[in-house]
Order: C-alpha cells, then sequence, then structure tokens
C-alpha cells in the first residue's frame, strides 16, 4: 500500500497529518464508516437507553441484509461505470414467483424457475450494456419495466393459486437460529439472524471475488479505463454479460430474504429499495463512475442506514421528516466523503 | 463531427438542398414524426372514431410529462441528470394547490410565485452538486427523498384547488377543433422559453459544459454557475408541468406518479445522448407523444394494462439498441 512508501516525518504516526487522515479515508473508506456507525448507535441509545441490545443489533442486521445484498448489485456494476435499476423489480418478481409457484410444485423447482428467470432478465441486460453498448441506467430501467410487466400479467393469470411464501423462506428471511439441545428448541444468546447463513457466504464470495479473482480485477479495469481493457485484449462484452446475471441472481437472492422477512409476496415488495441500495453503495465508498471502491464500505453503508431509519422512526418524526432528513444525510455524508478525498 | 466542414452557408444553395440538409442534421427527429404520423393513422384505422375529443385528450395527457422532458433534457444536454425531477413536480404541485386554495383571489400571483418556487428549488439541486461535487446521479437521488418529504409535509392527501381559469387554459380548442388548447400551449411554452434560450449565450454553454467541460471551462465559461442555471430551468418546466397537473385535476397530490423514469425514458427516445452535449428538445417532446398514443392505442385495443408496460420497456429498450447500433456502425464506417 502507499501508506507504507510514505515518508512519516518526525517519527509520527503518518495518520496524525490532514494529508495522512485523507490517505487513509482513501485506502481503508471502512475505518471511519465503522466510527460513523458507532456514532448512531450511542445516539441511539441516547435516545432509546435501554434499548440497544443484542436483540435489537440482531433485528438491525436482519433489515439490513436484503438491502446490503441489492447493494451488492449496485457495487460490483458501478465498479464498471454502469448502475443496475432493474434489482428492485427483479427481487419483487422472484420472491412472487417462488409464492405462486409453491403450491403446485416442490420448492426447489420453484426457485430454480425463478432463479432461471432472473438470470434470463440479467442476461439480457448484460447483452443490451455489453453488446449494444446500451448507457446501463436506460437499460436497468427499461428492464424493470418489462420484468414488473410481466410480473403484474402473470399476477393476474395466477390470482387465487399458489401455496404462499413457503415456510424455509419464512425461517431463513426472519427467524433467529436455534439449537436443539436436550430435546427442545433454545435461542442462543445473542439471537443470530438466520439471514445470516445466506449472508456471509455470499458476502465472502463477493469480497475474495473482488480482491483476488482475475474476473473481480477486471470489473475494476473496465470503470477506470474501458480502451485500455480492449487494448489488453480482455472481451469485456462478456466481462458485462455475466456480471448483470451475477447481479440478477442477487437479487433473487435479496427477494427470497425479503418476502420471507415480512411473509408477503406483492409485486412492488422491493421497490422502496432500489434507491437506498444505490444509497448504500455511494456511502460505502464506491464511486458511481467506476474504477472504485468495495463491498466492505457497502455492507457498513447498508447497516447505517438502516440505523438512521431506526434512529429517525425513535425520534418520533412523521414520515415526511423522516424522508427529508434521511436525504439530506445522504447527500451530506456523500459529501463529506467527496471533500476529505478529494475526489469529485 | 465530420460534418463540420458541410455546415458553411455557401452562397447559392437551392431549397431542395437546404431541406434534404435539415433532414439529415435532424434525422432522429424526422423519423420519429414519421412514426408519429403512421401511428396516428393506425389509430384512426383501428378507432375510426377517433377525433378531435381523442385529440384534446392526448395533448391534455401530453402536457406535464411533455414539460417535465424539456427540464430533463435541459440538464441532460448540460451534461447532468435530476433523478428528483418526480419528487420537485410532487412538491411544487401541492404547494401550488394550496396556495390556490387559500387565496383564491390572488392566483395569478401564485402562478408566478410558483414558477419562482420551480427556479428556486431546481437552483438548490444544482448549487448542491456544484457545492459538494458528488456527482449529479447521487445528489439528486438522495433529493428525490427530500422533495417527496417535503410534500408529504405540506399536504398528506390529496387537496387543494386550482384556479378557475388556469383550469380553462388546458380545456378546448383554438380556431379549429383539431388544434387543442393544450397543445398550443405547450408549443408556446417551449417556443417563448427555450428557443430564445438556445440561441443565447447561456444556451450554447449548456451544450459546451455537456460535451466538455474542460474546454468549456477553457474557453471562458464558468461551469458552476451554467450548472446551476441548468438546474433552475429544470425547476422551471417542472413547476409548469406541476401547474398543468394542478389545472387538469384541479388539486394537488404528494405521490404524482413516475415522471423521473419517463422523463428519461423520453429524452433518450428523442435522441438526447445521456453522455451530454448533443440533441434538442423537439425531439423529446414528440418521444413523449409517441408513447403517449401507444398507451391510448393499447386501451384501444383491449390490451392488459401490465402488458403496456412491457410495450413500453420493450419500445424504449428496442429503439435505444437500434440507435447505438446505428452509432456503432457509423464509427466503424469511419
Amino acid at each position: 500500500m502507499s501508506v507504507a512508501t510514505a515518508p512519516a516525518p518526525s517519527g509520527r504516526s503518518p495518520y496524525l497529518t490532514a494529508a495522512g487522515w485523507r490517505r487513509m479515508f482513501r485506502d481503508r473508506p471502512i475505518v471511519p464508516l465503522v466510527v460513523l456507525l458507532a456514532i448512531l448507535v450511542v445516539l441511539y441509545e441516547l435516545v432509546r437507553p435501554g434499548q440497544v441490545s443484542p436483540g435489537w443489533a440482531g433485528v438491525i442486521v436482519r433489515t439490513a441484509i436484503p438491502l446490503a445484498i441489492l447493494a451488492g448489485c449496485q457495487v460490483i456494476t458501478m465498479l464498471t461505470g454502469g448502475i443496475d435499476l432493474s434489482v428492485s423489480a427483479v427481487a419483487s418478481m422472484t420472491g412472487f414467483l417462488v409464492a405462486t409457484l409453491v403450491g403446485d410444485l416442490d420448492l426447489g423447482i420453484a426457485i430454480l424457475i425463478a432463479l432461471l428467470a432472473a438470470g434470463l432478465a440479467g442476461l439480457i441486460n448484460g447483452i443490451g450494456v455489453g453488446v449494444f453498448r446500451v448507457h446501463p441506467l436506460i437499460m436497468s430501467l427499461g428492464m424493470g419495466l418489462v420484468v414488473f410487466g410481466f410480473t403484474n400479467a402473470w399476477q393476474l393469470i395466477r390470482v387465487q393459486s399458489g401455496g404462499g411464501v413457503p415456510t424455509e423462506f419464512r425461517w431463513i428471511g426472519s427467524a433467529p437460529l436455534t439449537f436443539a439441545i436436550g430435546g427442545g428448541d433454545v435461542n442462543i444468546l445473542p439471537p443470530i439472524p438466520a439471514s445470516l447463513l445466506l449472508f456471509v457466504p455470499l458476502a465472502l464470495i463477493i469480497l475474495f471475488g473482488l480482491r483476488r479473482t482475475g474476473y473481480g480485477r477486471l470489473l475494476y479495469a473496465i470503470g477506470d479505463n474501458p480502451i485500455a481493457v480492449r487494448l489488453s485484449g480482455a472481451r469485456s462484452w462478456q466481462v458485462l454479460l455475466v456480471l448483470y446475471a451475477i447481479s440478477a441472481f442477487m437479487a433473487a437472492i435479496a427477494g427470497f430474504l425479503l418476502s420471507g422477512g415480512v411473509n408477503v409476496a406483492s409485486v412492488t415488495l422491493a421497490d422502496s429499495y432500489v434507491l437506498p441500495s444505490v444509497a448504500a453503495a455511494v456511502i460505502g465508498g464506491t464511486s458511481i463512475l467506476g474504477g472504485r471502491g468495495g463491498y466492505g464500505g457497502a455492507i457498513v453503508g447498508a447497516l447505517i442506514l438502516t440505523v438512521i431509519t431506526a434512529l429517525l422512526s425513535a425520534l418520533g418524526f412523521p414520515e415526511a421528516v423522516r424522508q427529508v432528513l434521511f436525504g439530506a444525510i445522504i447527500v451530506a455524508v456523500a459529501a463529506a466523503y467527496t471533500r476529505v478525498t478529494g475526489e469529485g | 463531427m465530420s460534418a463540420a466542414t458541410e455546415t458553411f452557408d455557401e452562397p447559392g444553395v437551392s431549397p431542395a438542398d437546404a431541406a434534404s440538409r435539415f433532414v439529415r442534421d435532424n434525422a432522429w427527429t424526422v423519423g420519429l414524426l414519421i412514426l408519429l404520423v403512421a401511428l396516428l393513422a393506425f389509430t384512426r384505422f383501428i378507432q375510426p372514431t377517433y377525433g378531435p375529443p381523442g385529440i384534446q385528450g392526448l395533448a391534455i395527457a401530453v402536457l406535464p410529462l411533455a414539460l417535465a422532458t424539456v427540464g430533463q433534457a435541459i440538464v441532460v444536454i448540460s451534461g447532468g441528470i435530476d433523478l428528483s425531477l418526480g419528487s420537485i413536480i410532487a412538491f411544487i404541485t401541492v404547494v401550488a394547490a394550496t396556495l390556490m386554495k387559500a387565496y383564491p383571489e390572488l392566483s395569478i400571483l401564485v402562478v408566478l410565485g410558483i414558477l419562482l418556487l420551480g427556479m428556486l428549488v431546481g437552483a438548490v439541486n444544482g448549487g448542491l452538486i456544484v457545492i459538494t461535487r458528488v456527482p449529479d446521479i447521487v445528489v439528486t437521488l438522495a433529493m428525490s427523498f427530500v422533495w417527496a418529504g417535503a410534500a408529504l409535509l405540506v399536504l398528506k392527501t390529496p387537496g387543494g384547488a386550482a384556479a378557475d381559469w388556469l383550469k380553462e387554459l388546458l380545456k378546448g380548442y383554438v380556431l379549429i377543433e383539431w388544434v387543442p388548447r393544450a397543445a398550443v400551449l405547450l408549443v408556446v411554452i417551449v417556443g417563448v422559453i427555450w428557443i430564445p434560450l438556445r440561441r443565447s449565450r447561456l444556451g450554447l454553454s449548456f451544450y459546451a459544459i455537456g460535451s466538455n467541460q474542460l474546454a468549456a471551462f477553457r474557453s471562458g465559461v464558468s461551469v458552476g454557475r451554467t450548472k446551476i442555471a441548468s438546474y433552475a430551468f429544470l425547476g422551471l418546466f417542472a413547476a409548469l408541468a406541476a401547474l398543468s397537473i394542478t389545472a387538469n385535476t384541479g388539486q394537488g397530490s404528494p405521490s404524482v406518479g413516475q415522471y423521473t423514469l419517463q422523463s428519461v425514458a423520453a429524452i433518450v427516445l428523442g435522441g438526447v445522448s445521456l453522455a451530454g452535449g448533443r440533441g434538442g428538445v423537439f425531439g423529446a417532446i414528440v418521444a413523449v407523444i409517441i408513447l403517449q398514443l401507444i398507451r391510448a392505442d393499447m386501451a384501444f385495443l383491449n390490451v392488459n394494462s401490465n402488458l403496456a408496460t412491457v410495450a413500453n420497456g420493450v419500445i424504449l429498450i428496442g429503439v435505444v439498441m437500434f440507435g447505438s447500433l446505428l452509432q456503432i456502425r457509423r464509427e466503424r464506417a469511419r
């Protein structure tokens, strides 16, 4: 890292100078984000004394996980200079498809069909962005309309059929992990959300994939300098094709968790998540212009947004004020980030 | 552009040459116009009774989105994008309806105040982008929460009122019944604001900062101020769109519909480049009319409205793919 090569005058830690701070923010955006998260948690404890507990943390984590997965879709596409606005439509569709199919079909087959549908949407996104060079904003926007329309039409066909949200989804979306000890189910403390079973491996794959695999490196390279990527012989259209399919699969997983978490499968289930998912990625230090960022920050960003939402409702503000403050805080955090790192 | 050498006005150019040059320079808009005429003929074919009332209804339905789209086009031409446009329209609509109900006798002053408010709201967005140096898409995304929340603060449920003269402004026709008043209003508004603007120094600066910010800066354009001005004009057109919604519905509602996404879709169909610096507002307006007419046709054909949503998405993707395919082929041919 560049920190190691920089001379530290008068033997002080390089982090104690203004430039050192700036470098730390740029190299390790996760450190100030975790500090911000801690401050927010302390604020919450001040507003509602005695509320912050392992149980509360479990609820926050469980609420944040679908948002964190959708933020992952935005991170991987934003690294290439793209964006995926179809995630909400895809997530709603997969949750809804499984809930309406599961009465007649096996859960496994229903999930497979939902994943295939999501993958198809993602592939078409990838073809548009990679082969036809359509602007990702427009491509994923149009695809979102198409998916939303098909889901609605499907809803009319299957209006009274299907077995509802399967119990397996409800368990992974909302239950705490339990262990069978001595015949009875005993909650382990602190209550760990079952959705972590799905999220932790997924997050590790993304983190590892972005840092250590050639494919992950290519994503950064495409966002940083697409011409250099082409001249060095990589076929970026293939990379983008796979990328948008991966993004759709992740959205599908988020859709399963969301429908299980609220025990409702509706065609507009994930609609309110698309803007916060972009916000979480941006707060987490991923540049919307491509080439810079990572998933770790986005996970903390999703936690920060969830705690902010909890904090604003704990303060007893009406919905309108909450929305205004939410937006203002996102602008403020993004502005502070840009100011400190000196990147515009 | 390679066509730069051909744009000199040589003496003695025949009108036919000038016409063919116009068609070549505006090929996309001309294509859209042909598509629009074909669609109108098709509408007449499937619905033989489609006549002046249908056209008048179409014009009233098109007006708010067309005005919003002009605003979005100005910002995108200047190299930005505003994802809070729908929330801004919602906010201004409820303010306008509330004020007109409270002060019915001062409605002209209210309308003028609303236009100023629109410019102010837009300038706030632009100012935040310039001051914070955060990308446009992020700031306006966050501001979409702020303006939507502000709209809810003013009115929780639909309410308020619209001045009678404002309602009358949209209804009926001018001279002959095939020319709806709403369409004339649109032409007048765009003609009075956009055409002089485009020919002015400021309008040229919009195109300049959109196509190359550094080059614009080095040729003496104040990039920050121009950017704020482009967002202020978006706010002005958002206010006009909001007033037309208030006039049409007779009230204000904090949830007005998906103007943000539809306006972005329309400008892209209309030939404005999302990269900035290219395109105009007329193609975008034609695109709005085409999209609305397709929606009406699907209703005539009894197509499921959800499949109409699918069709909108497919048309959007298909046309844009076609456009970028043309672009790619042109680059290869060079």
